[in-house]
């Protein structure tokens, strides 16, 4: 059986990390290529990093950095932020990325993941859907960080995404993420029986059992979370330790 | 010397990282004469297996890399294209190693692509040297090798599939050695030692 994946993310601006709760408050936690180099040395089986500069300059570092974290780290390592254009997804993958994360822009512009897909397979392609659980309980896709709700409905939007070449989906609940409140599992569920590509959880982890819940209950398949790992309150080993004690198949 | 083939199939960086990692060197090439004259061939690749086969035919290198006598490695579609056949756009293949390459086919519980880390099993190869049965690597992939003869390694994913191959000098994974942490480093080693 394949592993469940315990995925750190790292916001990065200017080359350093940063992160955001519910994307704003961001906190400086470290230098990213030696961040991520301890994440695998303890046990993370992938990393992701997330792009969050608003300036051409701050793009230009992050490509730099891609270069720099493909050099320093052998386990696989997505990249994600401001990708609109298969140009942006052919600069990343130059620079060593193994995958490329894509959001706003699929949203208003869903042949690009046709496009990237096509060019550099559906293993190259995660599409990260950000979506809120509106109060007639239909779950939507938003952009920009969350700030702009779209008229993609989630379910539907990520199997769109699957046929189109997605080769993952990155789910995060807006209604969840930065509370450290658990996941919404059911949600989560439903959306993995719907697809047959593997489902990444985002947003909302606050504890061991969260994230046990949602590799199970949940049928996710990679649990992905920044401040519990960010702030040292658990090491990725000691997450894996205890989920193994819960009989979840990690990588240990 | 160390050649890592470049067909025009994604990004080459890591499996370069690995060598420099190791100390190993080495030159990305498409020229013919390099690849023959190279102690070690490495052939990676990911993407589309009929459009792998397309571009070593237009490079002139399907010969070439049966001609070698030194060993060779090929990953993931570069092994791939080293079977006989690969259901992915019906393509005929090099035939070196004595397996078809077919689909996942998604089931309940089972995700395709066949995406993260998993278990390999049935070592049966020098490149698998002081690692033993039930190590994690990193696998990336919707068509898989069947079970066959020149089978050196098998995972699980639904079925049971070859893992890794060896066929005389030619071997290959499935998984992605290079993006396999340090158990990965330790099969490129054995097999820079081969």
């Amino acid at each position: 059986m394949v592993a469940k994946r315990i995925i750190p993310c790292l916001d990065v601006k200017e080359g350093r990390t940063v992160k955001g709760v519910n994307f704003v408050d961001l906190r400086d936690v470290g230098d990213a290529v030696e961040l991520g180099q301890y994440y695998a040395r303890s046990g993370a089986d992938e990393l992701v990093y997330l792009d969050i500069s608003a300036t051409r300059e701050g793009r230009n570092t992050f490509t730099r950095l891609v270069e720099r974290i493909a050099d320093g780290i052998n386990i696989p390592f997505t990249v994600g932020g401001g990708i609109s254009s298969l140009e942006d997804a052919s600069r990343l993958l130059d620079a060593g990325a193994d995958k490329i994360s894509i959001n706003s822009a699929a949203i208003a512009n869903p042949s690009l993941i046709d496009a990237i897909a096509a060019r550099y397979g559906s293993q190259f392609v995660v599409v990260a859907i950000d979506a809120r659980q509106g109060d007639d309980g239909v779950w939507r896709a938003t952009t920009h960080g969350g700030s702009r709700d779209s008229d993609k409905e989630l379910f539907s939007w990520a199997q769109e995404a699957e046929s189109r070449g997605a080769g993952e989906i990155l789910f995060t609940s807006m209604n969840h993420d930065g509370t450290r409140s658990g996941y919404p599992c059911q949600t989560f569920a439903r959306l993995s029986e719907c697809l047959s590509i593997p489902i990444i959880a985002s947003g909302g982890a606050g504890s061991v059992a969260d994230i046990a819940e949602v590799l199970t209950a949940g049928k996710a398949d990679a649990a992905l979370a920044a401040s519990i790992f960010h702030f040292g309150e658990i090491t990725v080993g000691e997450l894996k330790t205890e989920l193994k004690k819960l009989n979840i198949d990690v990588r240990i | 010397m160390i050649a890592i083939v470049d067909y025009k199939m994604g990004n080459l960086r890591s499996v370069e990282n690995v060598l420099k990692r190791l100390g190993a060197e080495f030159t990305v090439t498409e020229q013919a004469d390099v690849i023959r004259a190279a102690d070690r061939v490495l052939l990676p690749g990911v993407g589309n297996a009929k459009e792998a086969m397309e571009n070593l035919n237009r490079a002139g290198l399907v010969q070439v890399i049966r001609s070698l006598r030194r060993p060779v490695l090929g990953i993931c579609v570069g092994m791939q294209v080293m079977c006989r056949h690969s259901e992915e756009g019906d393509a005929d293949c090099i035939g070196l190693f004595d397996a078809r390459v077919k689909r996942f086919q998604p089931a309940e519980g089972l995700k395709v692509p066949h995406m993260g880390w998993n278990k390999i099993g049935n070592l049966e190869s020098k490149l698998f040297k002081g690692i033993d049965g039930g190590e994690w690597v990193y696998f990336v992939h919707s068509y898989y090798p069947e079970l066959c003869p020149d089978t050196i390694a098998t995972t699980t994913h639904g079925a049971m599939f070859s893992a890794a191959l060896k066929y005389e000098n030619f071997y290959g994974t499935q998984f992605h050695p290079e993006k396999s942490g340090d158990v990965g480093e330790r099969i490129i080693a054995n097999f820079l030692k081969l």
